[in-house]
């Protein structure tokens, strides 16, 4: 998404960016950018909360007209867990000792069908 | 939840985790990430209140509903689509999102068709695209910087967009 916001960007159309990646998104590097610290996939706010979506938005909206400089990032003063913030981020993607050789396994079972899926000339359907 | 000190940055970093995640896997090459140090500026050329905004998004309509003009939706590619098509909902349970904590049922939550609306209706935002626009993630870096970011930006300029408000999912 990153490498379209600059296509539109140096073809003349100001862009904003809103998500949650905040590392994918700076690194790809965009002109306007609003982070809000979520997990993944409700990048312009939480579910049932039109305020929220509205405030994020809005944000953006301010964003197009006030940024001067490319790679502007602001931050919405949103928490997805006021109690336990470092659960949901903790829990993402986890690699400990706990599952290291369950996701081993997995992976090796993953190729062993690709493997076959291809033996049988049969197409990739992920 | 508290202030205080931390060795580590509080944000997750997704090419971190991915890399760790996907290593584990057995797979030893990393994705390689979009990296520039160059970023164009464009600013407003009025204000917008007289703008027409059109939102690009990740997700897709569910394959076998695509509404009458959308083109399949398997393979992915670029595709442009009516906002109130999209009022139900689309379709992204096989992007990478966080499926144990969240949910995508709310449309706004990540296609603000509905907000964005609202803005219109008060005056803060010229208007909204009718069409909003939907593009894979899925392809290399070479064919979304040569084939799908013009495509958008030849529909964008088709419906009038002024500017572009882009949600990755």
């Amino acid at each position: 998404m990153g490498l379209i916001a600059r296509h539109l960007e140096e073809a003349g159309i100001p862009t904003v960016v809103v998500g949650s990646a905040r590392d994918i998104v700076e690194e790809c590097g965009v002109a306007r950018f609003v982070f809000t610290d979520f997990p993944l996939g409700n990048p312009t706010g939480k579910p049932g909360d039109a305020a929220m979506q509205r405030d994020i938005v809005g944000t953006a909206l301010d964003l197009l007209e006030r940024a001067w400089l490319p790679r502007t990032t602001v931050q919405t003063p949103f928490v997805w867990d006021a109690d336990d913030n470092d659960g949901w981020r903790s829990h993402f993607m986890r690699v400990d000792d706990s599952n290291r050789a369950t996701l081993a396994a997995a992976g090796e079972a993953r190729r062993g069908d690709q493997a076959a899926a291809k033996a049988d000339g049969r197409a990739r359907t992920t | 939840m508290s202030d205080g000190r931390r060795a580590h940055r509080s944000y997750l970093s997704y090419i971190d985790k991915s890399r760790e995640y996907y290593a584990a896997h057995g797979y030893p090459q990393p994705y390689q990430w979009a990296y520039s140090h160059e970023v164009a500026f464009t600013p407003l050329e009025k204000p917008l209140s007289e703008s027409t905004v059109g939102l690009v998004t990740t997700s897709f309509f569910r394959a076998g509903s695509e509404p009458t003009g959308v083109p399949a939706a398997r393979p992915k590619r670029p595709y442009a689509g009516h906002c109130d098509d999209a009022l139900n909902g689309l379709y992204n349970n096989d992007l990478f999102w966080d499926k144990d904590n969240t949910h995508t049922e709310d449309l706004d939550t990540y296609l603000p068709i509905n907000r964005l609306r609202e803005f219109a209706a008060v005056g803060r935002i010229g208007a909204v695209s009718e069409r909003f626009y939907g593009i894979p993630t899925d392809y290399s870096h070479r064919r979304t910087q040569r084939n799908d970011s013009p495509r958008i930006e030849e529909w964008m300029r088709e419906d009038g967009v002024d500017v572009a408000l882009l949600v990755p999912l």
